[in-house]
């Protein structure tokens, strides 16, 4: 075997001869520094995620290595002026702080417990900012609805240039028909689903994040986006499409939708709280609230990954209106159920 | 407040792709690695071992929760999303001048953001609000080496003799400003540091053995400091 200089395992040097050492501070160094050097080492494979590293007895006396050299600092400090020894020593214990007392699950083993009921638990348990999201997205809806009933003028307000395109009011029925067709090919889907899933999180997440400013902005931006989805329903409705478009938008919608509400709903959850933090203090409220709120944030991602494959593919080759409403009546009541299901207790997030 | 919202990643217009699968692919790559590094990128380091990103572990510093408890993945979730409100969207919304909005609103949404990216100046321990929100906050953790120690180089026969007067000029601050200095190196800094202790001990500054009168300098004045320390007599500095 080749001998590389780099490819060589660290050994840790003898520490010099107790006697060398002319002050009492450095003979205390001198005698504890291979532990401290051995904690080291097996931190150092700890942080590089190579546990497999360590040899048995290393792992062994992990705990033992770390009290030790906790209480070297300890005692460094009150008897010793070495600020270079202070400092490694106050950097070792932080270290192995961290490795020993770090969280203990991977990333795979949390996701587990997340599909199998962190995920329904923490949606249920933010269920009264569900209410309001919920209310004030179909409040969003109907003053949509009543203000271009109204005045048309207000549909070119409502809904952004770019999506409208000759989806206006005073279209032809036919014009109007022909948005919601298929395209009948699968060109150039996946990247519209890969945009839409992109795009759909970053509102979402938005929505969350605007929470912090007691949820305020968060509901303007759920009326504001209702607005002009109920926008678009009094145009197609007008139109005597309303039945087609209803199916047109279920289809990714249901599960968008809900996605949407879920976001909002844990923007406003860590609004409420902060707001009202009860007896608690104001950061203990909002830490609180923030972890919930982000496990119900971690499954709308995933909700609107789907809710983009849904809209990216499924819309385009299912040109049937009966079909499509079926699709999208069929992943609200997934998603409900899945939230809803009884399970065993203690899984709460 | 309402523009602020469609400002959002419109760069793409989906009608242009679908020419070629190739580009489609890439497009679609392209998309990923956008929406990954804004999100995935943070994730993924500061829930490893590190608790870092690695350029918080090249300045030293990582991820901690508040209060000394574990840092769990949920914690690490939500001061990543919020950071969209701190970073991402004011940085569109500048470049943008304004997204468009003028007047008043303009000033409204610029000042309403500003609380967000402000937030960090106004408060003891320089949380941002994903900090806040997650209940994290970001601690120093630089990782040092084991410098040799220093007294293991003096001989303990040196020629050098300093009695308490002499020893009595100086404390712990100077102390470790002479261990950086011997621990450094360089000929200049130990001239100068010899000439400035002889001076002040009124003693006659020799040439060409620096390095051996500041080790028994040392020696001598950390001997002194450290037994005092033990009956619990500190010196903090030369002035003290």
């Amino acid at each position: 075997m080749i001998d590389l200089p780099f490819l060589r395992k660290a050994e840790i040097e003898a520490p010099p001869d107790i006697e060398a050492a002319s002050l009492r501070s450095d003979k205390f160094r001198i005698e504890r520094e291979g532990d401290w050097l051995r904690l080291d080492r097996a931190v150092t494979a700890l942080e590089k995620d190579r546990p497999g590293r360590i040899s048995d007895e290393d792992l062994l006396a992990l705990p033992v290595l770390y009290r030790q050299a906790a209480s070297s600092l300890a005692v460094a400090r009150e008897t010793s002026l070495d600020a270079a020894t202070l400092a490694y020593l106050e950097s070792l214990v932080r270290r192995a702080w961290f490795q020993v007392y770090g969280p203990r699950t991977s990333f795979g083993h949390w996701l587990g417990r997340f599909l199998a009921g962190g995920w329904s638990a923490a949606v249920r348990s933010i269920w009264l900012e569900i209410g309001i999201a919920l209310a004030v997205m179909l409040a969003g809806t109907a003053v949509g609805w009543l203000l271009v009933a109204r005045d048309s003028a207000w549909f070119d307000a409502l809904v952004p240039g770019g999506m409208a395109d000759e989806r206006r009011p005073g279209a032809s029925r036919d014009a109007l028909a022909e948005t919601l067709s298929g395209t009948g090919g699968t060109d150039g889907l996946s990247a519209f689903a890969a945009y839409l899933f992109s795009n759909n999180s970053a509102v979402a997440i938005m929505a969350f994040a605007l929470g912090f400013a007691f949820g305020i902005p968060t509901l303007l931006l759920l009326v504001y986006n209702m607005a002009s989805l109920g926008a678009m329903l009094w145009l197609f409705s007008q139109a005597g499409l309303g039945w087609e478009f209803a199916a047109w938008l279920s289809i990714h919608g249901t599960s968008e939708l809900l996605a949407i509400l879920l976001a909002g709903a844990a923007g406003l959850h860590i609004g409420r709280t902060m707001a009202f933090p009860g007896t608690r203090t104001i950061l203990a409220a909002a830490s609180a609230s923030g972890t919930r709120a982000a496990h119900v944030m971690v499954g709308v991602v995933i909700m609107l990954a789907v809710a983009g494959l849904l809209e990216g593919y499924a819309r385009q080759l299912v040109a049937d209106t009966a079909s499509r409403a079926t699709i999208g009546g069929a992943m609200l009541l997934l998603w409900v159920s899945y939230f809803l299901w009884p399970r065993a207790r203690g899984s709460q997030p | 407040m309402v523009a602020l919202v469609s400002v959002g990643l419109e760069v793409l217009d989906s009608e242009d792709i679908g020419s070629s699968p190739a580009l489609e692919f890439v497009v679609v790559l392209l998309i990923v690695v956008l929406f990954f590094a804004r999100f995935g990128y943070f994730l993924w380091f500061e829930l490893g071992p590190r608790g870092a990103t690695p350029g918080k572990r090249a300045v030293g510093i990582r991820i901690a929760a508040r209060g000394g408890g574990r840092l769990t993945a949920e914690a690490v979730i939500a001061r990543n999303l919020v950071r969209d409100v701190e970073v991402w969207i004011p940085a569109v919304f500048a470049v943008s001048g304004g997204a468009g909005l003028g007047g008043a609103v303009g000033w409204a949404a610029g000042g309403w953001l500003a609380v967000f990216v402000l937030f960090p100046f106004f408060n003891r321990d320089a949380l941002r609000a994903g900090d806040l929100v997650a209940g994290t906050w970001v601690v120093e953790a630089e990782r040092r080496k084991l410098l040799p120690a220093m007294s293991v180089a003096t001989p303990s026969t040196s020629e050098y003799r300093f009695g308490e007067a002499e020893l009595g000029v100086y404390g712990e601050h100077e102390l470790q400003v002479l261990e950086a200095v011997l621990r450094q190196g360089s000929p200049e800094a130990e001239r100068q540091v010899m000439e400035a202790i002889c001076g002040k001990l009124g003693w006659e500054a020799g040439r060409g053995d620096e390095r051996a009168f500041l080790e028994a300098f040392y020696t001598a004045l950390r001997a002194r400091l450290e037994r005092n320390m033990r009956f619990g007599r500190r010196k903090k500095d030369k002035l003290s």
